[in-house]
């Protein structure tokens, strides 16, 4: 039996920013090594892991796609002492002040992220939120030593440590998205004892933070039957509004929209109020912000469907998600890719 | 080639009443395509529905050497997504594809396929500042009502306008000409497809949402070339101090509108030529929709695969994705007529040199 | 080479509408292609080398920003619009030169307050005619900026050094190519400015194994410039990200390992706006590696650009040793 809570803060231990997941992805495929047939990775650095069905070829697939990357900082430039920042992926600048990261140059430097005096700062920023532009980062180091371990592009990320909370919650930063990779772990451990009908491509995806790549080129090449993505959606928490936001601990969302499959949405519907998983149902109006925005548009169009799993502080250091949710989103994704038979794609209608 | 053998009959415009009634929005397009499948069982030489929900539809034509058209009318409409459940029957909602706020308040709904009435309310006059009343109501101030009871409807199920669909004089009005009028045109071009090109027919989703529809099925069909058939919008209203309206965009009355550019294509010159030069041979009323923003399905066909040669041809029409919209009955007839014209003398040499 | 590039951007062709400048290409290309042909957007498409080796795909777009006729007034003014990123404060008082050769100026509405600049909707062209029956323009007509190149010895300025100094690019390092063991498509690619819709589909067409973009990027080097670390002079950029591409890190290395080996100076850059060519190539079928080379441009998108001299040669000189060198990731 994994041990879920402790393979997430592994996880988030590793850094995997986006475009650079190569370390975090070492971790993964450890994980997965047991779980699967097969494993690949792909020509943007997207994991595939292949667990064989047994329907005679061709057979039908499904892919589901967690992402792997992170949003972070890149060093744009030296000055003097100082480093200046640029940003991975959607980063609110105003977290950043006083934030300990980790430098990644030619080795890994703690250092701080620090807002300089305002005196230093154009005038309306004296007293209002400060842009990315303005920050540095202090490593401590002199100006003549900072630049012999650090050069333009490298990466930095964030080093707050994963902190367990009440109510088997975990803190941290990057649970955006490693909380859908170890649910989908959960998921490839639970099918281990499971005879399956359709061949299941796990995919580590690279890049979604910046331009969905990993999505759109592992859906290409693998053009699954099915396409699931799994990833983080809002939890309720002071500041964002009831509406569209939902209870932490409370179950995983499934989604309702455009970019989802109507058919597939309702064989999930019903497979959640036989398993009595909690759901609920998130309306996306337009795109989802996930890979399935991706996925759903490769080549021919793939049926798309996606899961999400509610955090709360998204996009910052401090990011809290019950392992309640993650545990259901494993066995609601294993239970689910066990009915998948060769009828499915036949009765697969948009219409009811 | 008579130029009006394309007219505009009595069922035509039975069929664009019943498609304009349909509460069909970009996700949900079922209503529509329930119809169009109906009408093109007779006619299609083969028919399927993709992974997204677009129809597929092909005729073949007989002719040697025939080029592969793909021709696109989408079928969804903007409209509303309710998103949150208040009780006492009120709903929060959401817009799905671009609509203005300020066409929003005081309006009548439909709600799902049972076309469930609904409106969408505003504060009484009496109990408003006029402050207030100079501030645009947002989206999120607005709700849809279903009544006290609530019941028949629930979270996650569209809405569209609740227009009735009327013939006025030389004008139709209605809500979602945008784009049943072009799903009306090409269902007509496939009973009619001339015997030179095989006709790939797509009726597509969720072009008001980025293309998504027409992408996929562009990749699936990989067309020699692309014709968008859509509705724009005419500007063509008097300015406030009466200087001239020089972003008229299309003018109704003037004929199809070809485009030569908008913000997601430069359409191919060597289609915009052919179908100018077909207008003008047969006297068919066309317009140069003024380039600039705006997109159609063509913006995600021509980047498909190795590329396609695309255009758009498009019926103006007022007041797009709003309550009411409006368009003459002549220039829908001149955008079919044209729509015709041009694909019966398409030839592959006209691709034969580069753009 | 300097004769070259003042005939590449002394062409006018704006996206969509390259005819022209692939022409003026093609006839450098012709003969030092094994293959040549031309895609259903425009791209041309030139392959050399080593058909069982590995396919790498250069690109560099030949289109330039412009603007089209959106309306003829009735006093023969002509409204337009703008094809790509055209900046308002560098039209007014500017010289536009239509695809048939008709010259123009741009002329604003009078400005409410002089202190804020006139949008598009409030400027116009004049062609010189007095009604719409003298001026020969029709909505949906083509236009590009007119200025001419200017030796500055060192620095070179002209309009539509984004990306005809690309184009320069390619075209020396094709025209000095003996042997290499891989097979090279350089793609000169239409519509890149309105969205690098011509790179999407000839790099679905070539489906390289490797992919690099040459375009211009922004400096950092010139008074209260927004803060970059690249500087005219000091080498070609080899690109770490863009705002549309995060370059491949293997392909970054590869750059600078190239380079060091060869000594060619070279900046590591990062650009925050814009985008280039690279993205598409990226992001085709099941992923392409893919990176950036760069020539350090100053005042990019205005009609007087500016470019090293001796960037431009080592980026020749990097981008020859890059492509006849084999490949190791």
């Amino acid at each position: 039996m994994i041990d879920l809570n402790e393979l997430l803060k592994n996880l988030i231990s590793a850094p995997g920013l986006s475009g650079y997941e190569s370390p975090v992805r070492t971790l993964i495929e450890q994980a997965w090594q047991p779980l699967t047939d097969e494993l690949h990775i792909s020509r943007l650095g997207s994991l595939h892991g292949l667990r064989r069905g047994s329907l005679t070829e061709p057979r039908p697939s499904v892919l589901i796609s967690a992402h792997m990357d992170a949003i972070g900082l890149m060093v744009k430039g030296l000055v003097g002492e100082f480093l200046r920042l640029t940003q991975i992926g959607g980063v609110d600048a105003r977290i950043l002040p006083g934030q300990a990261v980790t430098v990644h140059g030619r080795q890994d430097l703690p250092g701080v992220i620090v807002q300089p005096p305002a005196h230093l700062l154009p005038q309306p920023y004296h007293e209002a939120a400060v842009p990315l532009e303005y920050l540095l980062v202090d490593t401590g180091l002199t100006a003549q030593e900072l630049a012999r371990q650090v050069r333009v592009g490298d990466l930095v990320s964030f080093a707050q440590a994963p902190l367990t909370l009440a109510g088997d919650a975990i803190a941290g930063h990057t649970l955006d998205n490693r909380v859908s990779v170890v649910a989908l772990t959960a998921c490839l451990e639970l099918l281990q004892k499971r005879l399956l009908a359709w061949d299941v491509w796990a995919v580590a995806s690279a890049q979604e933070e910046e331009t969905l790549g990993g999505a759109f080129t592992s859906g290409f090449q693998l053009r699954p039957s099915l396409a699931i993505a799994v990833d983080v959606t809002f939890a309720a928490s002071p500041g964002s509004p009831s509406h569209n936001t939902y209870p932490l601990g409370k179950g995983i969302t499934l989604g309702w929209g455009p970019n989802i499959h109507a058919g597939v949405f309702r064989a999930f519907e019903e497979l959640a109020k036989k398993l009595e998983i909690p759901y609920a149902v998130e309306v996306i109006p337009r795109h989802s912000g996930t890979d399935g925005y991706a996925l759903q548009v490769v080549a021919e169009g793939i049926p798309t469907m996606v899961i999400g799993i509610p955090l709360r502080y998204m996009h910052t250091p401090v990011e809290t998600v019950s392992m309640k949710d993650v545990r259901r989103a494993g066995r609601l994704l294993a239970e689910f890719i066990t009915t998948l038979d060769e009828t499915f794609l036949e009765k697969l209608s948009w219409d009811a | 080639m008579p130029k009006n053998s394309l007219t505009i009959r009595a069922s035509q415009l039975k069929l664009l009443e019943s498609l304009c009634h349909a509460v069909a929005v970009s996700g949900d397009e079922g209503e529509v395509r329930k119809i169009v499948l109906e009408r093109l069982k007779p006619h299609a030489d083969s028919l399927k529905v993709d992974a997204l929900g677009n129809i597929l539809a092909v005729k073949n034509g007989t002719a040697d050497n025939r080029l592969r058209v793909m021709m696109t009318a989408h079928m969804d409409e903007v409209g509303f997504m309710l998103t949150h459940d208040e009780g006492d029957g009120i709903y929060r909602f959401d817009t799905v594809g671009h609509v203005d706020p300020r066409q929003l308040a005081g309006k009548a709904v439909w709600i799902g396929r049972e076309h469930t009435p609904g409106v969408i309310g505003a504060k009484p006059i009496h109990l408003t500042t006029a402050e207030e009343r100079r501030r645009m109501l947002e989206v999120e101030n607005l709700r849809i009502d279903v009544g006290p009871e609530g019941g028949k409807v629930k979270v996650g199920d569209r809405a569209t306008f609740a227009t009735p669909f009327r013939r006025v004089g030389p004008s139709l009005l209605g809500k979602a000409l945008d784009n049943r009028l072009g799903v009306a045109i090409l269902l007509e071009l496939i009973e009619q497809s001339p015997p030179n090109v095989d006709l790939l027919a797509v009726f597509t989703v969720q072009e008001e949402i980025g293309g998504r529809g027409a992408r996929v099925a562009a990749f699936a069909l990989d067309p020699h070339l692309a014709i968008a058939v859509d509705t724009t919008p005419a500007r063509d209203l008097p300015a406030w101090d009466d200087s001239p309206n020089q972003a008229y965009n299309t003018r109704l009355g003037a004929g199809a509108a070809i485009y030569v550019a908008d913000a997601a294509t430069l359409y191919d010159p060597r289609l915009v030529r052919h179908f100018a030069e077909t207008a003008q041979a047969l006297s068919i009323p066309y317009q140069i929709r003024q380039p600039g923003s705006g997109g159609t399905d063509a913006g995600a066909i021509h980047r498909q695969r190795a590329g396609i040669p695309s255009l758009s041809v498009s019926v103006p029409v007022r007041y797009l994705h709003t309550a009411a919209s409006l368009a003459r009955l002549s220039d829908w007839q001149n955008t079919l007529a044209l729509l015709h014209a041009a694909l019966s003398r398409l030839t592959p040499a006209l691709l034969a040199s580069p753009r | 080479m300097k004769t070259l590039i003042q005939k590449l951007v002394e062409t006018f062709s704006p996206s969509g509408y390259e005819a022209a400048i692939r022409e003026v290409v093609r006839a450098e290309v012709a003969a030092y292609a094994d293959e040549i042909h031309v895609d259903a957007l425009g791209n041309l498409i030139v392959r050399k080398g080593n058909p069982q080796g590995q396919k790498i795909m250069l690109a560099a777009h030949m289109d330039e920003i412009g603007l089209m006729v959106t309306h003829v007034d009735e006093n023969g003014f002509v409204r337009f619009t703008t094809l790509g990123g055209v900046r308002p404060h560098t039209l007014l008082g500017g010289r536009v030169r239509f695809l048939d050769g008709q010259a123009g100026v741009i002329g604003s509405e009078r400005l409410d307050d002089p202190a804020k600049l006139p949008d598009f909707e409030h400027m116009f062209i004049d062609v010189g005619a007095s009604s719409p029956q003298q001026c020969a323009r029709r909505v949906g007509d083509v236009a590009a900026f007119e200025r001419p190149f200017l030796d500055l010895g060192q620095r070179l300025v002209a309009k539509s050094m984004d990306d005809r100094i690309g184009v320069a690019v390619l075209i020396a390092t094709l025209h000095q190519i003996t042997t290499t063991p891989h097979n090279l498509f350089f793609v000169f690619s239409v519509q890149e400015e309105v969205g690098v819709r011509g790179a999407t589909t000839a790099a679905f067409g070539v489906d390289p194994d490797l992919g690099l973009a040459v375009d211009v990027c922004s400096t950092g080097d010139t008074p209260k410039a927004a803060k970059m670390e690249v500087a005219l002079g000091k080498g070609p950029g080899i690109k770490v990200r863009d705002a549309g591409v995060l370059s491949d890190p293997r392909v970054v290395n590869w750059m600078v390992r190239t380079a060091e080996a060869a000594q060619i100076p070279y900046q590591l850059e990062i650009l925050e706006r814009g985008g280039t060519d690279a993205r598409a190539i990226q992001l085709t079928r099941a992923g392409v590696p893919a990176g950036c080379l760069s020539i350090p441009c100053r005042y990019i998108h205005s009609p007087s650009e500016m470019v090293d001299f001796d960037d431009v040669q080592n980026a020749v000189r990097l981008l020859h040793s890059l492509l006849t060198q084999p490949i190791e990731l």
